[in-house]
């Protein structure tokens, strides 16, 4: 090794180094390197970047990322590629193998499955995008209010979370499918009682935890607005935080539409969602088993890359949760 | 003496995400039975790494030992198998580490925690352990013992835990004490404590200590020996007289110096520039960058250990027959310093008052009814282009003071005035902004004082931003540029993030960014008290600087008393809320009134062997009492050596002498 052998050569005694051969100038006085005393090796870069380029170092995570961006896209322009719609019936060919005709078969009423799938598809997202803007918008807003004034109102917003967390979703939802028809709304209505509370109690905690932080202080200090704070110190001290949590919301969102569906208390025929293919296609099962391997396909390919990429986002973001 | 520990060519290297820092690089030292080895030096520089590798107690996955032997009583611990290293480690070589705040396990009961290891090395039954446990808290002076064995680490304070986690230290009888900072984080008047346990658990048992410390006041009062380190090397060592009084290295000079002497007239001296990274290890010596004497061959090849005396040796070329002789330079840059520090006293201290406090009262509402009164009726003022410095250990409120002043926390009571303006109650939007831009506040953790998520440039253009001082983007540019150079930092660094800079020159960010509105005042908050103590005297001499070419007043808050003293013009001392005393620095250097502020000062040890070994101390005993219950009268008179029946009656604060302001019934 290298090293060794240099540490040897400093250790040669004291009589070898007299008779060393020395340049001339050696033993001049230079002074220090001004430029080089406050050198900063590191490569410059925001935090952001670095999480980039740590996350693109994880393989599992990317290939979510791909696999996430191919399912979207096929989503919006798949029920387009061929010229059946979800709902068109054709008793003529139920039951269809998959072919040229129809690229995933047909169900027991003549649809179009491939059509039906990318259907079901946009439903899923839809929920993911529904799940994720409330998390931004009601758990966000509310977690760092509660946090921010503190005393007496932080205690009143805590207990009605606490209330929220109490009530389990299945009977909200039985309870609202009494007052309306079962459907995408009611499932709506019900994700926007419930679906931000554990963003506002998690934005709440990390908003407590930055509010004693000297850089907080240093600006309250020059006469920063709380308008001011948030904007500009606790949004992006949090936005790692949030992102993480968001990514975890969606696959739990995108299955409770789809469990509820199967069990019929969501979406109803002859509107298409993964969760009432699945049940179709459950029903078929023993004779037509591509009925249920393509939707439940695609929700195992939702589920597993929004899960893996949150994974890999949490990595990346806060590398010191990482063991 | 025969050696106990030889530690040989010893290198560690860590295996990180970025790439291998090598942490240490070829350490070599000896320890003696029965002797003290300090090991000195600045965060980064391996001497922590160097102590926990004696232990082998590095993460086995990221470490790595590369070469070289460490040999304890002959036997190579690098090669020791884990199960040899299980008895080593506790009974042959006990650990003392830095916080005590998190070195117990609070779920344990203090008894429980120093029996553990008299049973696991000892085979002590379960009983006589208890027994050991209880005579090993009384020989580190626990009071009452016997019921204090069966409390919780919560139970204690500090300094008492610091005993606790000494007592499991040497409850076994090892042969070697490492103690790893074992009184950074506590205050002064408990560190002297401590130290003294050290020193009569050394004299009673024979262990050899090896103290780790970058205080060097401490290595003057503690060492035989002493080893500097820099950069994963060892560059001197020697008794500690040889390296207090003959050193040899630049880089132990630059340490020495750097260290305020109240006699001294010239300027501070510091070491410019920050430690070298080690993850790219420089070529040649690795000081030399920051070396106003480095040769041209420093550069080029590392220097070796070069003999001075038998115990004393020094890693630098300027020992080398061939190096010249320096002196003569040396004191012309010593007169250049004398000079700088001349111009600076110039400037005049106007005696009229920029802040008034009178009877500033900040009582914080805690669960349950309970009140703390952190700040309990303070009055004094600051003039106009001085410095006024407040000293006290920690929890004696000179930082919630220092907030209140600015209204970082609403002020309970009292009045305070800004040129002679209340910025007390209630004040409108214009009043608010003006006195936010005239005081100003600067931090103490250089790591928590920056948002991570912004630019250089963004951090110190916030009060730009906030106030709208700024015309156009690009003037706003030109104004963060400015203050950098003022702040001796490269403006290139605008850019970058917090996170790529080292703590020295984070805090000099932090200033830029106080500087940003053109402040009369500045608070600084314990502006040093993270950095190392070559990065110290850089701040400090910035401050100085920025003093005299800016006509600022500090409010200069601080528990090191030693550097307070350099910089301020009068001192006030602060004890559970209260102000104890207030007074020119010079008078209350010299002549201290209050009973705290002797002991005070008589605690900090001075970087002098020689004065340390003849010292009388004032060790006070017993703890700082409980915030939330303060005893009445004289808040002191529960620690105080000179206690009478009187001081149970508020003492008056009084003018004793002209300007030298005290509270105490000693003095009528």
């Amino acid at each position: 090794m290298m090293s060794n052998n240099s540490v040897k050569e400093y250790e040669a005694g004291l009589e070898d180094l007299v008779e060393m051969e020395f340049d001339e100038n050696s033993f001049e006085v230079v002074g220090y390197q001004k430029d080089s005393q406050e050198i900063i090796t590191r490569p410059q870069m925001s935090m952001f970047k670095e999480s980039w380029i740590r996350l693109k170092k994880n393989k599992g995570a990317m290939l979510s990322l791909i696999i996430l961006s191919i399912l979207i896209v096929m989503a919006i322009i798949g029920p387009h590629l061929n010229e059946y719609s979800y709902e068109q019936t054709d008793y003529d060919k139920v039951f269809q193998k998959p072919s040229s005709e129809h690229w995933l078969g047909t169900d027991r009423f003549g649809r179009d499955q491939w059509t039906r799938i990318w259907e079901g598809t946009r439903i899923s997202l839809y929920i993911a995008f529904l799940a994720a803007t409330l998390d931004l918008i009601i758990g966000v807003m509310y977690g760092a209010v509660s946090a921010l004034l503190g005393g007496r109102v932080d205690n009143v917003m805590q207990r009605i979370i606490e209330v929220l967390v109490g009530i389990p979703n299945l009977i909200l939802i039985i309870l609202l499918i009494m007052l309306m028809k079962p459907g995408i709304v009611t499932i709506t209505i019900a994700m926007v009682i419930t679906g931000w509370v554990n963003m506002a109690r998690l934005v709440r905690s990390q908003v407590f935890k930055l509010k004693t932080q000297e850089f907080i202080l240093a600006s309250r200090a020059l006469g920063a607005s709380n308008g001011r704070l948030i904007k500009e110190h606790f949004i992006p001290n949090t936005l790692g935080l949030i992102i993480v949590n968001m990514m975890f919301t969606i696959p739990a969102a995108i299955f409770t539409e789809a469990f509820l569906s199967f069990i019929g208390l969501g979406l109803q025929e002859p509107l298409a969602s993964l969760g009432v293919l699945i049940n179709d296609g459950f029903q078929a099962m023993r004779n037509h088993f591509y009925l249920l391997l393509f939707p439940a396909l695609v929700i195992v390919g939702l589920m597993v890359c929004f899960n893996l990429l949150a994974d890999g986002l949490r990595d990346a973001l806060d590398p010191k949760m990482k063991k | 003496m025969k050696p106990l520990l030889e530690v040989k060519d010893l290198h560690v290297s860590f295996h990180t995400q970025a790439g291998v820092v090598k942490a240490v690089r070829g350490v070599n030292f000896t320890v003696n039975e029965g002797e003290t080895l300090a090991i000195v030096g600045e965060s980064g520089s391996g001497k922590s790494v160097t102590s926990k590798a004696i232990m082998k107690l590095l993460p086995e996955k990221i470490a790595t030992y590369d070469s070289g032997q460490v040999l304890f009583d002959g036997q190579n611990l690098l090669e020791a198998p884990e199960r040899r290293m299980e008895v080593v480690r506790g009974s042959e070589i006990a650990m003392v580490f830095q916080d005590p705040m998190t070195a117990l396990n609070p779920t344990m009961t203090i008894g429980k925690q120093v029996a553990e290891s008299v049973m696991k090395h000892q085979g002590l039954s379960k009983k006589e352990a208890q027994k050991r446990a209880i005579e090993i808290l009384e020989l580190v002076g626990i009071p009452e013992p016997a019921t204090r064995v069966n409390q919780y680490p919560h139970q204690f304070s500090g300094g008492m835990r610091q005993r606790v986690v000494i007592a499991i230290a040497i409850a076994c009888n090892p042969r070697l004490l490492i103690a790893d900072e074992p009184t950074t984080a506590l205050d002064v008047t408990i560190q002297a404590q401590i130290l003294d346990l050290l020193k009569d658990i050394q004299k009673r048992m024979g262990t050899a200590i090896i103290l780790i410390t970058h205080d060097l006041g401490v290595v003057a009062n503690m060492a035989d020996k002493v080893a500097v380190m820099y950069a994963g090397k060892i560059v001197e060592e020697g008794t500690v007289n040889e390296v207090f009084y003959e050193s040899q290295h630049p880089y132990t000079w630059g340490l020495l110096k750097s260290i305020p002497d109240l006699d001294a007239e010239e300027e501070l001296y510091s070491i410019p520039g920050s430690p070298p990274d080690l993850l790219h290890p420089p070529v040649g010596d690795a000081f030399a960058v920051r070396n106003e004497f480095a040769l041209a061959i420093d550069y080029k090849t590392q220097p070796p250990m070069f003999k001075v005396s038998d115990s004393h040796s020094a890693a630098t070329w300027l020992l080398h027959p061939k190096a010249p002789d320096l002196s003569a330079v040396i004191q012309v840059k010593e007169r250049e310093r004398v000079a700088v520090a001349k111009k600076r006293n110039r400037l005049i201290a106007d005696s009229s008052p920029i802040i008034q406090v009178k009877d500033l009262q900040k009582h914080f509402h805690l669960s349950g009814n309970k009140q703390l009164r952190a700040v309990d009726g303070v009055s004094f003022d600051i003039n106009r282009g001085e410095t006024l410095g407040l000293v006290g250990e920690s929890g004696c409120g000179k930082s919630t003071t220092g907030r209140t002043i600015i209204r970082l926390y609403e002020p309970t009571g009292g009045e305070v005035y800004f040129d002679g303006e209340p910025i007390h109650g209630q004040l409108n939007k214009g009043q608010e902004n003006r006195m936010k831009q005239k005081i100003q506040m600067i931090f103490q953790d250089p790591y928590a004082s920056l948002d991570p998520r912004k630019k250089v440039l963004d951090s110190v253009a916030e009060g730009i931003d906030i106030h709208k001082l700024a015309t156009s983007p690009k003037d706003r540019k030109d104004i963060v540029q400015n203050l950098l150079e003022v702040v001796g930092l490269n403006k290139e660094f605008m850019n970058r993030y917090p996170h790529e800079f080292s703590g020295g020159q984070r805090q000099r960010v932090g200033i830029a960014r106080a500087l940003a509105v053109n402040p009369d005042v500045i608070i600084a908050d314990e502006p040093i008290s993270a950095l190392d103590v070559s990065i110290q005297a850089q701040v400090v001499n910035l401050l100085k600087d920025l003093q005299y070419e800016k006509e600022l007043t500090y409010l200069f808050i601080a528990h090191d008393i030693s550097m307070v003293k350099y910089i301020s013009d009068r001192i006030g001392v602060m004890y559970l809320g209260n102000l104890v005393e207030l007074a020119p620095t010079k008078a209350i250097s010299e002549r201290p009134l209050h009973p705290y502020t002797q002991a005070l000062m008589s605690a900090v040890p001075v970087p002098d062997p020689m004065e340390e070994r003849d010292r009388e101390r004032i060790v006070l005993t017993g703890d700082l009492p409980n915030p939330m219950n303060p005893p009445t009268g004289c808040r002191f008179r529960t620690r105080c050596p000179y206690a009478m029946e009187k001081c149970k009656e508020i003492p008056l604060w009084k003018e004793a002498e002209k300007d030298h302001w005290v509270a105490c019934h000693l003095i009528d």
